[in-house]
């Protein structure tokens, strides 16, 4: 019988089918950070259970780290004592463990593939619903709760009924200025929110075939925002050329047959999905989203809806466009803006950091701007210095910060004041996401620069 | 940690009806910082309902004594967003044990699933009934019946049918969760993983 990509990895994980229930789901790789998983440990205590594959969970401490001076002590009582459980635990139950100031530490959804332990076809969780990134190797990779975090500790299963299947695909070319960020915020605007929910999606067509790793990890990352567990994208040689000779990739014979077993991880060609959609390159232009939630966004050139054209109920739409100080049929260029984040597990690889480079290169940060540049792990943050892109920022007075999520959910110090409008890079544009009262407008890291120089809302097109 | 048992519930209930309620909405990043699972329904939707001087604006849903209840009826697609569990935990501390809406964000309604709230979804037109019953009266009642899969507006005898897969029903009703069925077929996990290329 065909079969996608998605069932292929999917029923090959499959412990036990549990009738009128879920499936025993078996999970290859888990990473745990020190947000969601302090319960789960405990949980196994209470209950007197152990840890039964210690070297298939990874520990790296992220969500709620200071992003400057990582050699002190961490201020925050609260932020420090869950850094403590998730060193104390890891080290208790055989877990490796990146902590602050470890040279690997990073943004669990950066340093998962950057350091080739995220595979195709592996199955990967993690307590942090932005796990989908993983999917852009051919992986099925999706967030769960704490309770499941302690299931997979536990067991390395969690219990799952198997979602529908959706295939997305974005066929052409995307035009001059046009990121995977804005392929992500086109699609999940056409969608909504809930468009995909109790779907896993696969993304196919020439756009995703012609992406880099890095954008792929993009689009999959935010496969979440539109209600999806996640996203995949069928491994090739990018994913091949990507994944070779990293620290946990396979080596010598094992690579040949890894990727040998990895080339027949595809979707059929007749094989068939629950709901496909196709949408054309052309049509996409840079985003940027003018709501409280991803789905609500829209090409720069474009102006605020009306309440008459939009999916949500009135009385919702009224609350959102208040929250932002905005109006309908507003234009959004133009618009003054406070604060640009560059960042997150959505935005926060080298890539996105030589994007805001080309654009900022030659010109000043605006002064009306705070900027906060947010790598996603050190790695990310060695290759800004040797790659010279740490000088042009300066130059154009641009201060780099240490890794950490950081302001993309504000847990640490990075908060945007309440009423205050922040450009960013990150994933969810949430009442209060970045801060209490703050105001988000998400967008690429081409949008968030020209925002950064002009100080505005500016079509990144005019400065590239 | 096995939870409270479900059978049915019948109570009144707290009316939310704006969409897209997400979970940064139901619990703060910033109230994310605890190591045990206590006092989360302190901070049940702590933006929308306290003041930053924490004092409670008084227009708020849970700060309007009119309405009270185990039952939380909220907008379609109730709970987008993280995965955070903390957001169902706060659900449940707050005293609620049960969640109706017309469209519940998939991870958000396992992970309540898995505290002990039962998540109801209901048709868009049963979900209009209910916001209404309660806003005619905020003293009708819902009877929530997890056995026969039914939730009932007590006041007119509207009933509807929802959906949970007998496995996770058998687990509410006994107080069982994952972890209790997992542990029990470990050796089974064992011999599978041995045979898995990575």
């Amino acid at each position: 019988m065909s079969t996608t990509l998605f069932d292929k990895v999917w029923d090959s994980h499959v412990v036990r089918k549990i009738e009128d229930g879920p499936d025993v789901f078996f999970i290859d790789r888990h990473f745990i950070h020190e947000v969601t998983s302090p319960v789960a440990f405990l949980g196994l205590k209470e209950r007197g259970i152990s840890v039964l594959y210690p070297e298939r969970t990874f520990a790296t401490a992220d969500h709620n780290t200071p992003t400057i001076n990582q050699h002190l002590p961490v201020e925050d009582a609260l932020s420090a004592n869950q850094l403590k459980a998730l060193e104390e635990n890891s080290k208790e139950y055989g877990i490796s463990h990146w902590g602050l100031g470890n040279v690997k530490n990073g943004i669990v959804h950066v340093v998962g593939p950057e350091n080739g332990i995220t595979l195709p076809g592996a199955t990967i969780v993690c307590g942090d619903s932005h796990t989908s990134t993983h999917g852009a190797f051919g992986a099925i990779a999706f967030g769960i709760g704490t309770s499941e975090v302690e299931m997979v500790l536990s067991t390395q299963c969690i219990m799952q009924p198997k979602p529908k299947k959706m295939r997305i695909n974005v066929a052409g070319d995307l035009q001059f200025g046009v990121t995977p960020k804005d392929v992500a915020l086109y699609i999940i605007s056409k969608l909504s929110t809930s468009g995909a929910t109790g779907y896993f999606v696969e993304y196919a067509g020439e756009v995703f075939e012609n992406m880099t790793m890095e954008g792929r990890m993009t689009v999959c990352n935010l496969s979440i925002e539109m209600g999806a567990r996640g996203g995949m994208i069928a491994p090739d040689q990018t994913t091949f050329d990507y994944l070779e000779g990293r620290l946990f990739a396979p080596k010598g014979e094992s690579w040949d047959s890894s990727v040998a077993y990895w080339k027949t991880l595809k979707t059929d060609a007749d094989a068939i999905f629950d709901e496909e959609i196709t949408f054309q390159a052309s049509d996409i232009e840079p985003m940027i989203t003018y709501g409280t939630n991803p789905g609500m966004g829209l090409g720069i050139t474009k102006s605020i809806p009306s309440s008459k054209d939009v999916a949500e109920g009135e009385e919702t739409y009224v609350k959102s466009l208040g929250y932002m100080g905005f109006n309908q049929g507003d234009a959004m260029i133009g618009k003054q803006i406070d604060y640009v984040f560059l960042g997150s597990c959505t935005n926060g690889r080298i890539e996105d950091f030589r994007a805001f480079a080309s654009i900022v290169k030659g010109r000043q940060k605006a002064d009306n701007v705070t900027a906060w540049l947010v790598p996603g792990s050190h790695v990310v943050e060695a290759q800004i210095k040797e790659e010279g892109i740490l000088d042009i920022l300066t130059e154009s007075g641009f201060v780099l910060r240490q890794p950490g999520c950081s302001a993309c959910l504000a847990m640490n110090d990075d908060k945007v004041p309440a009423g205050k409008y922040a450009v960013s890079t990150s994933n969810r544009n949430f009442e209060g996401r970045q801060g209490p009262g703050s105001r988000t407008l998400l967008a690429s890291p081409f949008m968030a620069a020209a925002a950064a120089v002009t100080g505005v809302l500016t079509d990144p097109r005019d400065l590239i | 940690m096995a939870y409270d048992k479900f059978n049915i519930l019948t109570s009144t209930a707290v009316p939310l009806s704006i969409e897209n309620v997400d979970t940064d909405q139901i619990i703060p990043a910033r109230f994310l910082k605890a190591t045990e699972r206590v006092g989360f329904g302190d901070n049940l939707f702590r933006d929308w309902r306290y003041n930053n001087d924490g004092s409670p604006k008084l227009d708020f849903v849970l700060n309007n004594p009119t309405y009270s209840g185990k039952i939380l009826v909220g907008g379609r697609n109730f709970g987008s967003g993280s995965s955070r569990e903390h957001a169902a935990w706060a659900v449940y501390d707050y005293g609620f044990r049960c969640v109706v809406s017309s469209f519940f964000a998939d991870i958000f309604r396992n992970n309540c699933i898995n505290v002990g709230v039962l998540p109801v979804q209901v048709s868009a037109e049963f979900a209009d009934k209910v916001f209404k019953a309660i806003e005619t009266d905020p003293k009708t009642e819902l009877e929530v019946n997890l056995p026969e899969q039914t939730i009932t507006l007590k006041a007119t005898g509207d009933k509807e049918s929802f959906d949970i897969s007998g496995y996770k029903k058998d687990n509410m009703i006994n107080g069982f969760d994952d972890i209790d069925y997992l542990q029990n077929i470990k050796s089974e996990v064992i011999a599978f993983a041995d045979k898995l290329p990575y």
